[in-house]
């Protein structure tokens, strides 16, 4: 797993590179637990090139969103392939979290 | 059951399991969700083994064991670790997860609605735990 910043003044978006799992999901839960992350008005995540998502990977999105939400910071999931959006369906975490199909639409919230 | 794998009780080896369960699969054409799906539960119970019942203890090992049959497809897991007790498992509800911010704990309900049945075992000291799912 690769994690790719981009920051301007009021987003950060982070690029997900590999498979997120059980051994992977430690290295972007350290990149989401930052305290700097919550001066961003957005976080979007860039899921291209998101391989594979595991419980572990979800668990890290699930145990950041309601500090997000409290902190006021828009967490958005955008270009997700269908089999990893799958993975958030089974749980019915598509209807708890945002996930847009495009950058251009992530951009827009 | 003619497809196994050994592993070491290591997360790293996680990767290892998904890619054996990868290639054993490759040959049936399933939709890319199915297989993910599959190749996902099967990381799941993995991961559990490796991490719960095992502790990462590196020099214990799980032996998987994989087939198609009847157009079903079957796993086996085989481990000497602690074993799991499904009795005391509930589902999930997410938005508590949301707001209690837990990381952990949705896996097994990954597997149970992915999968057509779940089952564990033990036989003395050894733990099986078995999975089954028709191809379409």
């Amino acid at each position: 797993m690769k994690i790719v910043q981009n920051a301007d003044s009021n987003t950060l978006t982070l690029g997900l590179d590999g498979e997120l799992d059980a051994s992977s999901s430690v290295l972007l839960d350290a990149e989401l637990t930052q305290p700097d992350i919550l001066r961003h008005q957005k976080v979007m995540i860039d899921c291209q090139k998101l391989n594979y998502i595991s419980s572990a990977g979800l668990g890290v999105f699930i145990s950041h969103l309601q500090r997000f939400q409290d902190a006021g910071v828009k967490l958005v999931f955008f270009n997700m392939q269908e089999k990893v959006h799958n993975v958030f369906e089974i749980l019915g975490l598509d209807s708890l979290m945002t996930i847009v199909p495009t950058q251009q639409e992530a951009a827009a919230l | 059951m003619n497809h196994s794998l050994r592993v070491s009780c290591s997360r790293q080896n996680l990767k290892v399991v998904r890619d054996f369960v990868g290639e054993f699969l490759a040959e049936y054409g399933l939709s890319a969700i199915l297989q993910n799906q599959i190749i996902l539960a099967v990381d799941e119970i993995v991961a559990n083994l490796i991490i719960h019942s095992n502790h990462e203890d590196e020099s214990k090992f799980l032996d998987i064991r994989l087939a198609v049959e009847n157009n079903e497809f079957r796993f086996e897991a085989e481990d000497g670790g602690a074993s799991f007790s499904p009795s005391g498992y509930q589902d999930p509800d997410m938005e508590e997860h949301i707001r209690q911010a837990k990381k952990g704990g949705v896996g097994i309900a990954l597997v149970n609605r992915i999968m057509d049945h779940v089952e564990y075992s033990s036989v003395g000291t050894r733990n099986f735990c078995r999975l089954t799912k028709r191809l379409g």
